[in-house]
């Protein structure tokens, strides 16, 4: 199979995942979103791994994957630490940083 | 010790006076800062009578010592030592200086003892004493342009003494700017000759001049031009006279000592010193002889009329110092250095005179109030008038002998001088006529109110006053003290008096033609290659000159007293005939409307360009509110953009990228 398809594949997914991450306000599905995007990512440089024949795209998805769990533990924290301190679970009115 | 010793120690007594009294005056009780101040010009004095006995005791043609410190700048071509120069010329200066300073200083002593600046007033008044004597023992034109700036500094701190009068703090302002005026012509002068001859001491600076430049060189005269200015400044000559009259704003011992007896007088001190220049440069002499004549003749006419009696004294003053510069500009310096003298001794005598009367009248200045004073003041009256018979030439008095010796060298030179000769005869009649018109209007006629009181020993007291505008003031410091003083109750201004009357009387005796040429002698090692001998006139000439001067002086007393004694009224009929001449000389011939028209406005229209244009439109409009509104914009664009949305950065990062992607992809292809 060509190549094109996988990365057209790879974009769609990604652009349904920022897509995700600017639409919802759930913290939780947002954090799945950017999964989706990751994983989109992964695909392209799988692709492009097998088109030139290398491992070297294998080997950067996987630090993706370990770099993609790592995130979630981080993200997955902090909206416990938010339910915890009963912070409403909305990025909007989560907005103290605003300058 | 040498001579060379002697001149540091004249310098070191008054500097350290005004560091003790500066630095230590909280721990000094009453009056003791005046006595120090005036112990350490006295020091200075028989410092100074040191350096003359061992002058004297070199042999005549040696009798030129300099002393050098430690070098100042030492390079190619450049040398300036701090370095002093012990001639007969300058040890003259120092005696006259510290002489007459140490008897100010006596006078301020009880003048000054009720004001909140006492110990202020003598830490600047030894500052200015050291400043002058650095003056005139400068061995070259750095250290001489040292001590030309500190004086300029001094009498700038004393005539603003009073700082809370406006008057005076203005006063102070014009004198300061008209004698950075003069110091610049003065540094200029010495940058010409510097590289024109190679050398800043004296004797190299003459030598280079006598070698390098042709007689009325062109260079040459431009540099005597601007120290011309650089003495006119200080000298109050035509037209860079305006300052004095104002610097009466001073105390009244500040005025005599500063403003008649020594500043003023460095501009003489200075033309005398570079005399071998103005040897070569006989145009740049004649320039100066002519000022000193017009000035001489100005100052009388405006002496004539105006009423304030210390301004009538200053005007005095800058008609004096035209005669002096008058003698040295016609090459008659030892002439010039008698009169610089014997004028130092009734000029400070008259002003301690008027500051007596002042006293006694509380602080008034205007002669037109004052009147009868013979009786309640008799010491004043007496020294007074024995200053004004000086001023005046009358026959014997101190001024007789060295003013008409002036006139005399003038009239010797033949030819065009024989006119500034004759004005300067002319002038001596209305000098004669307006020291007597102070004379009678403040001593004798009716006794005001103030003058009974004094008779039956009340000092008058009113409500402190500025006698310039008639502001109401108080005493604290910054203000004249509340307690006013006259000669009759305070010894030491009693003594100070005396003893600068005696000198106003005998002090001609060093100078009789013929008889002792005592100073002529002691000043000869310093002009003896100069045209001084050569001008000189005969004795009989000088006899004759005398005769003529004595005359004038007592026709113009006569015409006083016809005046103002045996016709009152005359003078009043006089003023309302010629009232456009009396207003006309009232108004010191427009000179500082003329400079108000012609400096200080454009300056301050200038100015006012300068705030409304350059700086508000300009530097705050464009320059600074350019910036600060581009600054602006940038913050209020950042601070839209943090707007805490969690989306909003998102979407700036997917922006971003989409962005970068699409610019890679155009470039790529």
């Amino acid at each position: 199979m060509d190549v094109v398809w996988f990365v057209v594949l790879s974009a769609f997914i990604f652009c349904i995942g920022a897509a995700g991450v600017l639409t919802r306000r759930n913290p939780l599905v947002i954090l799945l979103c950017l999964e989706l995007m990751l994983n989109a990512g992964n695909l392209a440089l799988i692709a492009f791994a097998r088109m030139h024949g290398s491992g070297d795209g294998q080997i950067f998805a996987l630090i993706v994957l370990v770099v993609a769990a790592c995130e979630v533990v981080v993200g997955l924290g902090l909206i416990v630490a938010m339910f915890r301190r009963r912070l409403p679970i909305d990025v909007d009115r989560l907005s103290e940083l605003r300058g | 010790m040498s001579a060379g010793t002697y001149g540091w120690l004249v310098l070191a007594f008054p500097l350290a006076g005004a560091l003790l009294i500066s630095l230590g005056w909280r721990a000094l009780p009453g009056r003791a800062a005046g006595w120090i101040a005036s112990g350490a010009i006295f020091a200075s004095f028989l410092a100074g009578i040191g350096a003359l006995f061992a002058l004297l005791a070199l042999p005549a043609e040696e009798r030129v010592v300099t002393a050098s410190a430690f070098e100042y700048a030492r390079t190619a071509g450049f040398d300036a030592d701090l370095g002093i120069l012990v001639d007969p010329l300058s040890v003259f200066m120092v005696l006259v200086v510290s002489g007459v300073s140490f008897l100010i200083h006596l006078y301020s002593v009880a003048y000054l003892a009720s004001d909140r600046g006492y110990a202020r007033y003598f830490a600047y008044l030894n500052f200015f004493v050291f400043s002058m004597l650095l003056l005139v023992l400068a061995g070259n034109f750095v250290l001489l342009i040292v001590g030309w700036a500190f004086v300029g500094a001094a009498s700038y701190l004393l005539i603003s003494f009073w700082y809370r009068r406006t008057t005076a703090t203005g006063a102070g302002i014009k004198a300061f700017v008209i004698n950075v005026i003069g110091d610049v012509g003065l540094v200029i002068a010495a940058f010409l000759l510097f590289s024109e001859t190679g050398a800043l001491d004296y004797a190299g600076v003459f030598e280079g001049a006598a070698a390098v430049f042709t007689p009325n060189d062109g260079t040459l005269v431009a540099a005597c031009l601007l120290i011309l200015v650089g003495a006119f400044a200080k000298s109050a000559q035509l037209p860079l006279h305006t300052w004095l009259p104002d610097a009466m704003e001073g105390p009244t011992p500040v005025s005599a000592l500063i403003h008649a007896a020594t500043m003023v007088t460095a501009g003489v001190y200075l033309i005398a010193r570079t005399h071998p220049l103005f040897e070569l440069a006989p145009a740049a002499a004649d320039v100066s002889a002519i000022v000193g004549t017009l000035t001489l003749i100005f100052a009388a006419t405006v002496a004539l009329v105006i009423s304030d009696l210390k301004r009538i004294i200053a005007f005095s003053t800058i008609s004096q110092i035209g005669y002096m510069v008058l003698g040295v500009s016609v090459f008659a310096y030892g002439a010039g250095l008698f009169h610089l003298m014997t004028h130092a001794f009734f000029k400070a005598l008259l002003f301690m005179g008027a500051g007596s009367v002042i006293g006694a009248m509380a602080g008034e200045q205007s002669i037109d109030r004052m009147g009868g004073f013979r009786k309640a003041m008799p010491l004043t009256f007496v020294t007074f008038t024995i200053g004004a018979l000086a001023l005046a030439g009358f026959p014997l008095m101190s001024g007789f002998f060295s003013k008409d010796e002036i006139l005399a060298f003038t009239l010797n030179r033949g030819g065009g001088y024989v006119v500034l000769g004759v004005i300067g005869y002319v002038a001596a009649l209305l000098t004669a006529f307006y020291a007597f018109r102070m004379v009678f209007r403040v001593f004798f006629g009716a006794p005001v109110e103030e003058a009974r009181e004094l008779e039956h020993g009340h000092v008058a007291h009113g409500e402190p006053f500025n006698p310039a505008t008639g502001e109401r003031e108080d005493t604290d410091v910054g203000f004249p003290g509340p307690e006013h003083h006259v000669a009759e109750r305070a010894t030491p201004m009693a003594a100070a008096m005396g003893a600068l009357a005696l000198l106003a009387i005998v002090g001609g005796a060093v100078g009789i033609p013929g008889v002792t040429d005592t100073l002529e002698h002691f000043l000869e090692p310093t002009f003896e290659d100069s045209r001084f001998l050569e001008a000189h006139p005969s004795e009989g000439a000088e006899w004759i000159g005398l005769a003529v001067g004595g005359a004038i002086g007592v026709a113009g007393i006569a015409l006083a007293f016809v005046l103002y004694m045996r016709r009152p009224g005359t003078t009043r009929a006089l003023q309302q005939r010629f009232a456009t001449v009396h207003s006309f000389l009232a108004n010191r011939w427009y000179f500082d409307e003329l400079f108000d028209r012609l400096f200080v406005r454009p300056a301050a229209g200038f100015g006012r360009f300068g705030r409304t244009v350059v700086e508000s439109a300009f530097v705050q409009g464009v320059l600074v509110g350019g910036t600060s509104a581009a600054v602006r914009a940038g913050t209020s664009l950042a601070h839209a953009v943090q707007s805490g949305y969690l989306r909003g950065y998102a979407l700036l990062l997917f922006a971003g990228l989409g962005g970068m992607a699409l610019y890679f992809l155009i470039v790529s292809s």
